[in-house]
């Protein structure tokens, strides 16, 4: 393999602007690698090889005409398939989307682009972002890096796949109930779920539109800080997007100091139900924070145990009525347009051929939720327990400024364990859900490897809303405790992806 | 399809029971741009030209408030006395139809921007107060058009296609209370009703109220219930009835149709009806029931709607006045008796009247053009004032004619018979119809010297002391012109050559 794809994107971005590669030669590595490797892993559904190399170009004239660029000009990336990119394939992993290509740019996608970065193409997820594993795309499932037999987790699993495989230092995913901070655990990698609000939902394809956050994965906590910066910020196209300065995570990510930080583990995320080597890992790393100056507590949050219910009711809520539009009338897929059967028809056809099971299920469970005479009991209910929760967290904040827990209960398990049995598959984001009700900011840091199975941990750091700086803080320095264990970040110690030639 | 049900007759519909009405208003706002996007909201443009993302509901685009929308549905709601929210915000309203885009619309449920309000309607002299549950705001939908059948309805279509241009459009609904008006005033009220909110929106600028172009629809909601009870009845909701004129006829006649279904035993149907201009009757839409479950839920891609006060207070100064003291007002100034008055107001011409003076025209003659001449032809056509392609600009221009002394009454109402039927300017049809006043005098003393030589015997009548004889051969003048001069030119040259 390159070593140009070993290294991080803030090492790619030193080399460019010393003159020692260009953009073109390190993407041009990076699709080598993909093209090597993701027959085994399959990580995207859609390679852009020609815009890449052009967007690369591009940027290596623009250096070269002495332009002054962002700090990852030059540097490649893989984007999860559910945000638009003007002209590219959007499916969200389903067939109702198959070879539909957008109109336009979703917000992440021009500041993406605005900042020089190149997108390599569209990685694989779960269809509509629903599920905890990838194997709910429709075009097949993703492998885990560090075990082929494995999930890497969902729905970002595409993304975390590819930066954990070497295909891309960097990935853009979408977190809903967990989907970038889970799969980020299960590859050993980072991945951050900003405060809702603190990046554009413009353009991406919603699945429940108040838990939605586009957000950064990378291998370090640098890195995804300095992509944090460039896809974060208020955009006017997003009614709900946050009118204020982005938080300081580059500098947070640079100083990596927890000395006086006061830290709360969650009394309720632990314990029964937990894997054994995922508790020790999250234990050695609250150890080491402690050691390193920051102030642990123990905090209760009592109502987290009905996030999880609370959630199941919110996102397939939301999601029945957005996927709505998929109806075969002006995009997409369309089944039964054949002259015999009316719009209606047409539209059930297609609906039955183009949504798969999870998304059918959740539709039904959402369209029962809201419908007259269940909506109180329901989602109503549901609303209320989402305000519990924020309060939970509210209240622990005025006692410490982040709150820590396990990112996910177990590391990743084998592919197809969990596809008849829905409810242990959801419980996978026990721990990333509370967040995502909350719309406060969280990530999840590499912590080592279980010791039963050899897979990563995630450690994972909530913080209040537009707080993401403190992430950065914690993440920062836990990881650059555990490189002197590891010899480098956790990544290294993944074993070698055989390659086809 | 249109087989025509049995009916009762009014009279006997109204003995046996008590109409009750329900109106849903729902006008489109003039804004720049739609309501959730920056698409431009121009009528009658191209197909499919003014879409974008958002308002094509593409997968990962999302709305944006339009807040000159929002101010529009302040102002409307502080015109009809309403209660202005202090916080408010939009929910999704779900159901499937191709020219809905996103296949729910974003509308406003339990928590709209106004409630509670009341306006003053006056038929034949009479107050009535409607009470006014909300106005809420909402996008408008596409629309789909039927092609390859006859009558360009969806039966016998070989397809259909959907024009996205009005999709997104600003809507304000405006829902009344229930309206229970004695008997045979109930329609009448109802189009009152509907006349007196275009004017009210027209005069505070939010709307073009073209009832011919959609942007004013009414559905109306009837049901009966029988004389001394209090039950109400099952209603029928007939949509989209788009004249004053329809609407009272609408309602009529959805009152003997259901007096005729109660009075032989049967059950009225709770269901949306279509009404037909043409045969004067509705026809059955489709049947609502419990069924019908929009599983509304609040809009989580849009942030709530909070006024401030100040703001609302700031639109409360705009408006214009009160219309119940805007007409005594008015009726003051114009010298108006209170059935001339109330003529005007059923006539629906009080805005007409109030734009034509403006432009410089006195009151009663405003009056008379528009409630003699417009108002006679708009009954024969069966249209409104407002469509018939005359505008107080062209009864202010006729009537300037008519004080330069180039046209006279007479003449001046073949000009608006022109206008009415498209013949073009106020010259022009004067031009081809051969309208002017004769002013030249030598034409004028040619025919008086005819008159006079014709008429021996009257002119003997006037020397011989009696100058109201005179008339006579004013009238001889007159014919031998064709209506043409100026009477009183005539009177004054004739009385010169008469010596009296």
């Amino acid at each position: 393999m390159s070593e140009l794809t070993r290294k991080t994107a803030a090492e790619l971005s030193e080399l460019m602007a010393s003159g020692e590669t260009s953009s073109i030669e390190i993407t041009q590595a990076h699709l080598d690698r993909i093209s090597a490797t993701d027959t085994a892993v399959h990580a995207f559904l859609h390679v852009d090889t020609e815009g890449a190399l052009a967007q690369a170009a591009a940027v290596d004239k623009r250096r070269a005409a002495g332009e002054k660029l962002g700090p990852l000009a030059g540097v490649p990336l893989a984007l999860k398939d559910v945000l638009t990119q003007d002209g590219v394939p959007t499916t969200a992993g389903s067939r109702i989307l198959e070879g539909w290509k957008p109109p336009y740019d979703s917000t992440v996608v021009s500041r993406l682009k605005a900042a020089g970065i190149v997108i390599l193409g569209k990685t694989n997820m779960d269809e509509f972002a629903m599920g905890s594993s990838t194997e709910n795309s429709a075009y097949g499932p993703t492998h885990n890096p560090w075990d082929l037999a494995r999930i890497p987790g969902g729905s970002g699993g595409g993304s975390s796949a590819a930066i954990s495989a070497y295909q891309a230092p960097l990935a853009i995913g979408t977190d809903t109930g967990g989907s970038i901070r889970q799969p980020a655990a299960f590859t050993g990698t980072v991945g951050v779920k900003p405060t809702y609000g603190g990046t554009s939902r413009y353009g991406l394809i919603a699945l429940a539109s108040s838990l939605d956050t586009p957000g950064p994965c990378a291998r370090t906590t640098l890195d995804a800080a300095l992509l944090h910066e460039v896809i974060a910020g208020h955009d006017k196209m997003d009614s709900t997007s946050i009118d204020q300065p982005v938080p300081p995570v580059v500098e947070a990510a640079r100083r990596g100091d927890v000395n006086g930080l006061r830290i709360g583990v969650v009394k309720e995320l632990g314990g029964e139900g937990y894997q054994p080597g995922v508790e020790a890992r999250f234990h050695e790393a609250v150890e080491l924070l402690t050691k390193l100056g920051a102030e642990v507590v123990e905090v209760s949050c009592p109502h987290f145990q009905y996030a999880l219910p609370a959630y199941y009711l919110i996102l397939p809520s939301e999601a029945s009525s957005n996927l709505a539009k998929f109806d075969a009338m002006r995009f997409g897929l369309r089944v039964g347009d054949d002259g015999e059967n009316d719009a209606e028809q047409v539209m059930r056809l297609t609906r039955e051929a183009g949504f798969g099971d999870e998304v059918k299920r959740r539709i039904m469970l959402g369209t029962h939720a809201l419908s007259s005479g269940y909506y109180d009991a329901y989602y109503g209910q549901a609303q209320k327990v989402r305000t519990l929760i924020a309060r939970d967290f509210a209240n622990a904040y005025e006692h410490v400024d982040v709150l820590v827990s396990p990112a996910t209960p177990t590391t990743a398990f084998a592919i197809g364990d969990r596809v008849n049995d829905p409810i242990a598959m959801y419980k996978n984001d026990l721990c990333t859900i509370p967040s995502n009700l909350a719309g406060n900011a969280a990530a999840s840091f590499p912590a080592g490897l279980a010791d039963e199975d050899g897979l990563p941990v995630g450690f994972h750091v909530m913080a209040p809303v537009m707080r993401d700086d403190l992430l950065y803080q914690v993440g920062a320095a836990l990881e650059s405790a555990l490189a002197d264990q590891w010899g480098g970040v956790l990544m290294s110690k993944a074993p070698e992806l055989e390659v086809t030639r | 399809m249109t087989v025509v049900a049995d009916v009762l007759p009014i009279d006997e519909a109204l003995a046996q029971y008590d109409p009750v009405m329900g109106l849903e208003v729902h006008v489109e706002l003039n804004t720049k741009s739609k309501m959730f996007c920056g698409c431009p909201t121009e009528f009658g443009a191209e197909p499919n030209t003014q879409t974008c993302p958002v308002c094509l509901g593409l997968p990962g685009a999302l709305p944006v408030v339009n807040a000159v929308g929002v101010e529009s549905a302040i102002k409307i709601g502080l015109a009809l006395n309403c209660e202005i929210a202090e916080w408010c915000r939009f929910a999704r309203k779900n159901y499937f139809y191709p020219d809905m885009p996103k296949n729910f619309q974003t509308s406003q449920y339990d928590e709209p921007i106004a409630f509670n309000g009341w306006t003053d309607v006056v038929v034949d002299g009479e107050t009535y107060r409607i009470e006014i549950e909300r106005a809420h705001m909402e996008e408008d939908t596409g629309k789909s058009l039927h092609v390859g059948g006859a009558t360009g309805r969806i039966h016998g279509a070989s397809h259909s296609l959907v024009d996205y241009n009005r999709a997104g459009i600003p809507l304000i609904e405006i829902v009344t209370k229930t309206i229970e008006v004695p008997g045979e005033k109930a329609p009448a009220v109802a189009r009152a009703l509907v006349s007196q909110l275009r004017d009210l929106l027209l005069s505070i600028g939010v709307s073009d109220v073209r009832m011919d172009q959609g942007s004013l629809r009414c559905d109306a909601n009837v049901s009966l219930k029988p004389k001394g009870s209090s039950t109400l009845g099952t209603r029928t909701e007939t949509k989209n009835v788009n004249s004053f004129r329809s609407v009272e006829r609408a309602i009529t006649y959805e009152i003997t149709r259901q007096a005729a279904i109660l009075s032989a035993g049967g059950k009225i149907l709770q269901e949306t009806r279509h009404w037909h201009e043409d045969t004067g009757i509705t026809t059955s839409g489709r049947e609502k029931s419990d069924a019908d479950d929009y599983r509304y839920f609040p809009e989580p891609d849009l942030v709530p709607i909070a006024p401030s006060r100040e703001w609302v207070e700031s639109l409360r100064a705009t408006l214009p006045e009160a219309p119940s003291l805007r007409r005594a007002r008015l009726q003051t100034e114009w010298g108006f008796t209170d059935p001339e008055m109330r003529d005007v107001i059923n006539g629906g011409a009080l805005e007409y009247i109030v734009r034509t003076v403006e432009l410089g025209v006195d009151a009663p003659a405003a009056k008379k053009w528009w409630l003699g001449e417009l108002a006679r032809a708009a009954n024969e056509s069966g249209k409104d004032l407002g469509d018939l392609g005359v505008g107080p600009a062209e009864v202010a221009e006729v009537q300037k004619l008519v004080d330069d002394g180039a046209l006279n009454d007479k003449l001046a109402r073949q000009v608006f018979d022109g206008l009415v039927k498209g013949e073009g300017t106020p010259a022009e049809i004067m031009a081809a119809r051969g309208l002017a006043l004769v002013s030249d005098d030598s034409a004028l003393i040619e025919a008086i010297d005819r008159a006079i030589a014709a008429n021996p015997d009257v002119v003997e009548k006037v020397n011989s002391g009696k100058p109201a004889a005179a008339g006579a051969l004013i009238g001889a003048v007159m014919k031998d012109m064709r209506g043409q001069a100026d009477a009183a030119k005539v009177r004054e040259l004739l009385n010169t050559k008469l010596g009296i």
